[in-house]
């Protein structure tokens, strides 16, 4: 009986789908209701759609686009981007979206996290944590707004900060990862995942199941990714795929 | 019809996207006189224990309920914490539940390593024949769990399923028209959209 879970994740910009390598260069993926129906006919276990846009931008979540989403999602669906307020999760979560995830707000404005928590659960808020590597081997730390705002905190002390708000997971990113598929950062993963009570969903560097198995192995509750369920073949042509459920009960635990 | 029980908690727009999907009437509302007309009730519930008993009452639906649940016996079915509220009350606070079923909701233990909150797929063993699911199958049907308490029956033929995870639990119960179910139909692909489908036409 698998126990982990296997997350495909969505970057929404402009009510568009893309996918980016190391944050950058996003390509253009699709229509993000239409992957979201492929993904719940092939029966995923969860989604995260993350609105890249709407935090850089200073834009609200686009609930318009999240009710048709979420009428579509047949499984938990996750959102991030642009949620600065009590009100605004509120909204989202009201649309039929399971959990809010808190990214730029969850660094600094963890007293909306807390009161979040405090109205609809810890189960109903995803911290995200993203990070990068310092130069010179000195370390890792938490990055928002896409990656291009540095704060002077590294993921292990994040998560236990976000925990202790009342997050009731961690969604952990590394940045220098994402789009690449040679595999997830498993040290970070098994430090934050070591540190913190609460499930923690890897993610950026997934491409194959190999590295599915090495993600859960390191201590993560549940293995996200983009590309790997987005892209197919040498050429990286669009396709949209999951695994079967019998080959991730075979492999995972 | 099914009516469902809108008090300012719970994800009452992912329950009526499913019943959509599958072609089942439902109303969505907090309004006890419409309320008092229901032939079958959908009770959900997200969050603190206590802020969802709280609402209820503030709402003025305690009363409706209890008629509707234990004098008229209408088919109710509580999810999550909707479900958890079905009994005497929760660990997680300090207001009482409706008490209608003779059961306890207490903290899950973080056994084996598990950690807490359960966010998840788990497999329901049927413990016996009940509205909800239908056995033999080639698997036992899988739903999405995500919660830090769980049902603990006193009286145990009220759990008609069962989980694991790290301990064994009450995911389903059932006494006579009342039926919780600790998870959520509602995100649980086929297996979910059975749950709900044979609530819809069940006589109990």
């Amino acid at each position: 009986m698998r126990d982990s879970r296997v997350i495909p994740v969505l970057l929404m910009d402009e009510g568009q789908l893309s996918k980016t390598t190391r944050f950058s260069s996003p390509r253009y993926v699709g229509d993000p209701v239409n992957t979201v129906r492929i993904f719940s006919e092939k029966g995923a276990d969860e989604l995260v759609v993350l609105d890249v846009g709407a935090g850089p931008a200073g834009r609200e979540p686009d609930f318009a686009t999240l009710a048709t989403l979420a009428a579509e999602a047949f499984m938990p669906l996750a959102y991030g981007g642009g949620i600065r307020s009590l009100e605004h999760a509120e909204a989202v979560l009201d649309l039929g979206v399971e959990k809010v995830i808190l990214g730029a707000a969850a660094v600094e404005q963890l007293d909306v996290l807390h009161r979040i928590a405090a109205r609809s659960g810890v189960q109903s808020v995803v911290a995200c944590i993203d990070y990068t590597e310092r130069s010179l081997g000195r370390g890792q730390r938490v990055v928002t707004g896409r990656g291009k705002i540095h704060h002077d905190v590294d993921p292990v002390t994040q998560a236990l900060r976000c925990v202790e708000a009342g997050a009731g997971e961690i969604l952990l990113q590394s940045v220098q990862r994402d789009g690449t598929q040679g595999g997830y950062d498993l040290d970070t993963i098994r430090r934050v995942g070591s540190a913190v009570p609460v499930p923690v969903i890897a993610c950026g560097g997934a491409g194959s199941l190999a590295d599915l198995q090495a993600g859960i192995g390191a201590g993560a509750s549940a293995v996200a990714a983009g590309s790997m369920f987005t892209f197919y073949g040498r050429h990286r042509a669009v396709l949209i795929t999951y695994p079967s459920e019998d080959t991730l009960e075979t492999l995972l635990p | 019809m099914i009516t469902l029980v809108d008090y300012g908690v719970g994800n009452l727009a992912a329950v009526v996207n499913m019943l959509r999907h599958i072609g089942v009437p439902c109303r969505r509302t907090g309004d006890p006189a419409v309320i008092d007309q229901a032939e079958r009730v959908i009770l959900p519930g997200v969050g603190h224990f206590d802020h969802c008993y709280r609402q209820l009452v503030a709402q003025g639906l305690r009363d409706v309920l209890d008629d509707l649940a234990t004098v008229r016996k209408v088919p109710l079915l509580g999810i999550c914490v909707g479900s958890q509220l079905l009994g005497h009350g929760s660990e997680e606070g300090e207001s009482p539940g409706l008490g209608w079923l003779d059961l306890d909701v207490v903290r899950l233990p973080a056994n084996q390593g598990r950690r807490i909150p359960r966010m998840g797929w788990g497999e329901v063993i049927s413990t016996r024949p009940n509205p909800l699911i239908d056995d033999p199958r080639p698997r036992p049907p899988r739903f999405y769990f995500a919660h830090s308490y769980f049902m603990r029956p006193r009286d145990e033929t009220l759990t008609v399923g069962l989980t694991s995870y790290g301990v064994d639990y009450a995911a389903s119960v059932q006494r006579d028209n009342i039926l919780g179910v600790q998870f959520h139909p509602e995100k649980s692909h086929h297996y979910g959209m059975d749950v709900l489908r044979r609530f819809a036409e069940w006589t109990p």
